[in-house]
């Protein structure tokens, strides 16, 4: 395994603790996008980069954006 | 602990805490089991990966071979998957319609228009809708040559028009979207997976049936059905998105409850 791998690996374990972790359900949905993001990345460096696309896009910005409009929704 | 006041038959929290403990050591323990069978890191070499990354550059024409599996080998797994995702936002959208207790109201009290959003934001956002657009067509008229396809370009174009309500208004985003074409959209790019599959039942005798010219690898134009599917996929799923997307905007922002009498 390569360094990049592990650290894609050490990053994508941090970036699940810290969505699990933030309480506030907006700032949850920022974490959760950018552990989409960080999700992608790790596809990538495991040679999948059609995955990583669209775990970029669907975990990153759509599922974010159905939640922040949950959210608002709720509290409107 | 304190134990709040329970029911009669409610568990407490400690025998909560104890049922956990015990299922989280049996599921874990089943985890480790099965972990501990995997093969060794990039020791597993399956047949059929072997198979299609010998095989379909030379017989389908694509340099991408994962596409060549969606869209030609395992075309028809990705039919159910794209009705799967037709029939989600078809329920979203029904989720989310008018009910009869909601009038359309006023845009003045939405939260948007109390909290404006900053000029360098707008300009950002919508300085991105082009190239966000060029990048979704590029993702799915690339689908054969390189990672990337329908689905990844269509979600990527429906997030331009996310940066387009980031940028300016709910008015703009509804005028960018006429709702009969985004419908027409996402049921004729699920129509016409089918219809090209059908028309490979017809001429080829086979359902989803790479009939077209292959052409060469590497060319725009080539490897056959494969990018008119994944072109019918990405309409399907951009309109899909954007459907999705300005239901849940008016949902939030023209939808409100009728007050109670």
């Amino acid at each position: 395994m390569s360094v990049v791998q592990l650290v894609a690996l050490v990053v994508v374990a941090v970036g699940a603790w810290a969505t699990v972790a933030a309480r506030e359900p907006v700032r949850q949905t920022v974490v959760v996008s950018l552990y989409g993001l960080t999700l992608g990345i790790l596809f990538f460096t495991f040679q999948a980069p059609d995955v990583a696309l669209s775990n970029i896009v669907i975990g990153a910005v759509a599922l974010p954006t159905m939640i922040l409009l949950a959210i608002a929704k709720t509290k409107h | 602990m304190e134990d709040p006041p329970r029911r009669p038959g409610e568990l407490s929290f400690r025998g909560r805490v104890r049922l956990f403990l015990g299922g989280a050591a049996v599921l874990g323990a089943l985890l480790l089991w099965g972990l501990a069978g995997l093969p060794d890191y990039r020791s597993f070499t399956p047949l059929y990966g072997q198979l299609v990354n010998k095989d379909a550059i030379s017989e389908r024409s694509t340099t991408a071979v994962v596409t060549a599996v969606n869209f030609d080998y395992r075309g028809f797994d990705t039919l159910g998957e794209e009705f799967i995702l037709f029939a989600a936002v078809l329920v979203l959208a029904l989720l989310l319609r008018r009910l009869a207790d909601e009038r359309r109201g006023p845009l003045a009290d939405s939260p948007r228009r109390v909290h404006t959003t900053s000029a360098l934001v707008r300009l950002t956002a919508l300085g991105l809708v082009g190239p966000t657009v060029l990048l979704a067509v590029y993702i799915t008229a690339h689908g054969h040559l390189t990672p990337g396809g329908g689905f990844q370009g269509g979600v990527i174009a429906a997030t331009a028009l996310l940066l387009v309500f980031l940028g300016s208004d709910y008015e703009h985003v509804q005028r960018l979207r006429p709702k009969p074409l985004v419908e027409t959209a996402k049921a004729g790019g699920a129509l016409a997976f089918v219809l090209i599959g059908l028309a490979g039942l017809i001429v080829s005798g086979a359902f989803l049936e790479n009939f077209l010219p292959l052409g060469h690898p590497g060319d725009l134009v080539s490897a056959g059905t494969i990018p008119l599917l994944s072109l019918a996929v990405g309409i399907e799923v951009s309109g899909g998105f954007v459907l999705l997307l300005s239901d849940f905007l008016t949902q939030l922002l023209v939808l409100h409850r009728k007050p109670d009498r």
